[in-house]
């Protein structure tokens, strides 16, 4: 597909990074040749130099027959002008990065009324994903698959775990639930792992369960949930105007921590239902004052990466509650994912994640038939196939196939149920398949085997 | 990290296997005309393709690939290219001696066209065709040709067109480097065919029209004949003129006809510089030799060839300029040393870069007389990053270290001073011809071997644009990074 991304700040380049691997005919748009150049030598796509709102610029980007123009630099008005002139020069969709929450509330009249196929709200997607993670606070990552029938967590085996030290097979609590764990990651090291496959504390499982059985699969796993009731954010930007927004709308205490005295006045009109404090949330005192050790809930939102991570490590110290932590730049998240900061999220990486899968998407029209992807981190992906009436694979067993290393055929979903496969079982034509694998790159579904 | 060596090892192994597919075409020559060369080539297709088979099974295990890597890959692909290609003339005892079939074979592949052969038409048919196909993979890039045909990993491939391709700044056409490397050569292929049609229909045998056709495309000028082209009509004459003149020209310019981009190439600065640089010096050198020649027609046409010929950096040439008036030998000495369009198959310092360089002058003196003055420089409609400016002013100096480190050398020689400069020259602009000794009907056989050996290098430090040969034999390329 022919795609275009303006601007080649975080989310642009984390985007081309991500689709220029899956072989998309790239073209990026900057006004800055440096970073432009600092792309184009690292990545095999095409830059071109000039103002992401100039038609010119854009005509040479190629806008008349691209098939999908994502506009991502600073300015939310440039952002918009440069979709509209898109669309009107002949690509059919175009995605926004809104961030202004102005703007974000009028997004429905841009949809309707100018053709823009999307608009991203970094601080907002961010926002919902933190909310998602709160609401199930023992997993690291909740994915929700056929319009949310099926959900992928992924969550770290505890210590005193049942689970510690027995093969997938053996782990009879697993099987007689019904719940398959279809990835395992220990260290820097992924792995599809088969019915011998050995689970020990601190591995980080995923696994696939219908939804309402969730909280029972933490139970058997030896996990007390309790749901969060309160939490504190600390650093009042846009994320935490958002999250703040989503959690009170559920019923849990928000109390924020702002450092400047305009932002927090600001904050407490936008959000009457929270406590807003103003002070410095790297003071220790103050964030003992505000009940630190009792709360359930600590999400590090701060402009500084540095901070988050330290404000996760102290609070970790010191209370049991949910850790969130929010990293902007900082791309060592081999060291990241081995500190005890909980969850991170990564803005930049939700964002390029919706949009690659808005493009999964696409292509889907276009004839390949993925219909969600997920990415589980160290290169792993969760897809899940709609089963074609012409599919190749229809009516044969599973343990017939022949199928890619590293690939697992997770679940199937037949007329709204879903179950776990076993050898035996074949598919049918209307099924919904999901596939985790380390292969990336799968377009369809004939794609699984050898 | 030290230098990604199995990756760089693994291209070598492909540029073999390319060398080995290349070496078909004097085989089949060799065959048709059943000539008793033919098991030299196929001993020496063979050998390459199973070295180079060989090294390409090693696989890379990291997949880093820099810059140094591109420059590196380049620079080795050249020798060995030019090591590997001058066995065949040594083994049918053509050119009994290594250095000389190396330099033979170095000025094929850089498109130089300087030989060392005193009697060109005692070769086989096979070896003639072998010296233009040299000509022809030469002029485009043979790591072009490999990123046309295989998979390469990642992005960082640019780092080996950009060491490849002339010229101050070099882009790709689309998103994908494999699409690039695969129109230049569908490019250059169509004009190449065109030409050979055009000099078929000038009643030139097939053999022929097929050597000057590939030996014009890659801007060489390896001719037949001891005499190059003076031997053919005029229309002959006249066509190769002009395609000597479209292969100096930037493809890119091509690629954005073939876009229906007509604008784009009539706004080019460096093509409308490159085309009244080359009315002039035609239309004065015309009026310079008017007398000695006899006719105008004749003046013109003469001059014209040999003002493309020199220009586009091929080297074929009508008449022995080497006795003209001394204002159109200094002029053709000139041109030797500008050469043609950058992104062009030709070589020598590129039309760009001499722009630029005026341009830095121009606002150099005007800052001289408004010290405060801020002066941004334009090209092609285009702001020049300070990194092009760097480059050139970098590449004007190298380009006269390495002139005068090379004259100094020659100089140890038994020839005189115009006979070095011109050789230094035209080897460093990949031109052929220079004057006196090594003038359009003479050749470098004189030269002793270590001279020799300083014009290989200076063959292929100016086919490379300088820098990969310099960086070649810079500690910094191999010690950890």
């Amino acid at each position: 597909m022919k795609i275009i991304i303006v601007g080649c700040g975080k989310i642009g380049s984390t985007l081309a990074g991500e689709l220029s691997h899956s072989g998309h005919d790239l073209t990026i748009v900057d006004l800055n040749a440096d970073r432009l150049s600092q792309l184009t030598n690292s990545l095999d796509i095409y830059g071109v130099q000039g103002s992401a709102a100039s038609y010119q610029t854009l005509l040479e980007a190629g806008v008349r027959d691209a098939d999908l123009l994502v506009s991502t630099v600073d300015a939310d008005e440039i952002n918009l002008l440069c979709c509209l002139i898109a669309r009107q020069a002949g690509t059919p969709h175009v995605i926004a990065r809104v961030r202004t929450p102005l703007y974000v509330d009028d997004i429905r009249f841009y949809r309707e009324q100018m053709g823009l196929s999307m608009a991203i709200s970094p601080e907002l997607v961010t926002a919902q994903e933190i909310s998602r993670l709160i609401r199930f606070p023992s997993a690291i990552k909740v994915e929700a698959f056929n319009k949310g029938r099926v959900e992928l967590v992924e969550l770290k085996i505890p210590e005193r775990s049942g689970l510690n030290g027995k093969s997938v097979s053996n782990a009879d609590k697993l099987q007689k639930s019904g719940v398959l764990v279809c990835m395992v990651r220990r260290g820097q090291e992924v792995m599809i792992p088969d019915g011998r496959f050995v689970l020990q504390s601190g591995d980080r499982i995923a696994v696939i369960v219908p939804p309402g059985k969730s909280r029972e699969l933490l139970r058997l796993m030896g996990v007390e949930e309790e749901p969060i009731k309160s939490v504190i954010l600390a650093g009042g930007g846009k994320i935490s105007y958002y999250l703040g927004r989503i959690l009170l709308r559920e019923g849990i205490d928000v109390k924020i921590i702002e450092r400047k005295p305009e932002r927090a006045t600001e904050l407490s009109e936008l959000l009457p239902g929270a406590t807003i404090i103003l002070g410095d949330c790297t003071d220790k005192e103050l964030l003992t004052e505000e009940g630190v050790e009792d709360i359930q809930g600590f999400v590090s939102l701060t402009d500084l990466d540095e901070e988050n991570v330290m404000l996760s490590l102290y609070v970790g110290t010191r209370s049991k509650a949910k850790l969130i932590t929010k990293i902007n730049h900082v791309s060592f998240d081999e060291v990241i994912d081995n500190l005890p900061i909980g969850s991170v999220v990564y803005p930049k990486e939700v964002v390029a994640g919706m949009i690659a899968q808005y493009v999964r998407t696409m292509q889907n029209s276009m004839g390949s038939s993925v219909e969600t992807l997920h990415r589980l981190g160290g290169g792993a992906e969760a897809l899940e196939f709609y089963v074609r009436a012409n599919s190749p694979l229809i009516g044969k067993p599973l343990q017939d196939l022949q199928l890619k290393q590293n690939l697992l055929v997770c679940s199937i979903i037949r007329q709204g149920k879903n179950f776990v496969p076993r050898g035996k079982d074949a598919l049918q034509a209307g099924d919904s398949v999901i596939i985790v694998t380390t292969q990336t790159g799968l377009n369809d579904l004939s794609d699984i085997l050898k | 990290m030290s230098l990604n060596l199995r990756m760089v090892v693994h291209l070598l192994g492909w540029v073999l296997c390319i060398e080995s597919l290349f070496l078909c075409f004097p085989l089949v020559a060799s065959v048709i005309f059943w000539e008793p060369v033919i098991w030299v080539y196929v001993v020496v297709a063979l050998g390459c393709l199973v070295v180079g088979f060989a090294l390409t099974r090693c696989k890379p295990k990291r997949t880093d690939f820099y810059a140094p890597e591109g420059f590196v890959t380049v620079a080795l692909s050249w020798i060995l290219l030019g090591m590997t290609g001058s066995i065949p003339f040594v083994l049918t005892g053509e050119i009994p001696f290594y250095i000389d079939a190396l330099f033979e074979t170095v000025s094929g592949f850089t498109t130089t066209g300087a030989t060392i052969l005193t009697d060109v038409e005692t070769l086989s048919k096979a070896s003639l065709l072998w010296r233009s196909t040299t000509h022809w993979v030469g002029g485009m890039g043979v790591l072009v040709f490999v990123l046309a045909i295989i998979p390469l990993v990642g992005g960082h491939s640019i780092y080996l067109l950009r060491a490849e391709s002339p010229g101050p700044s070099v882009s790709k056409f689309g998103p994908h480097m494999k699409d690039t490397a695969i129109t230049l050569y569908k490019i250059y292929m169509a004009m190449t065919l065109i030409q050979m049609v055009l000099l078929l229909l000038g009643r030139v045998s097939l053999f022929d029209a097929l050597n000057i056709a590939m030996s014009t495309a890659g801007t060489g000028g390896f001719g037949l004949y001891n005499t190059s082209i003076a031997g053919y009509s005029v229309y002959v004459q006249v066509v190769v003129a002009i395609f000597m003149l479209l292969f100096g020209v930037n493809f890119n310019l091509y690629y954005a006809l073939l876009c229906r981009r007509a604008k784009d190439v009539f706004k080019s600065e460096e093509l409308r510089v490159y085309l009244a640089l080359a009315a002039f010096a035609t239309i004065t050198i015309a009026i310079n030799i008017v007398r000695q020649v006899g006719s105008v027609s004749e003046a013109l046409n003469q001059a014209f060839f040999q003002v493309t010929s020199i220009m586009s950096t091929t080297g074929f040439s009508t008449a022995d300029f080497n006795l003209w008036p001394d204002y159109s030998r200094t002029l053709l000495v000139i041109l030797t040393i500008i050469g043609a369009c950058a992104g062009s198959t030709a070589g020598g310092m590129k039309i760009s870069r001499v722009i630029l360089l005026v341009k830095h002058v121009r606002r150099e003196l005007r800052f001289l007389n408004h010290p405060r003055s801020v002066e941004v420089i334009h090209f092609e409609g285009k702001r020049v990053q300070h990194e092009v400016s760097r480059s050139v002013n970098a590449f004007l100096i190298v380009y006269l270290m390495i002139f005068v480190c090379s004259m100094v050398l020659l100089s140890a020689d038994h020839f005189d001073f115009v006979t070095n400069f011109t050789a230094t020259a035209t080897t460093l602009g990949n031109v052929g011809p220079g004057l006196n000794v090594v003038g359009p009907l003479g050749n470098f056989s004189g030269f002793q071997p270590f001279s020799k050996l300083v014009l290989i290098f200076d063959m292929l430090a100016g086919r490379l644009e300088l820098f990969p040969m310099l960086l070649l034999f810079t500690p910094s390329t191999w010690r950890n990074r």
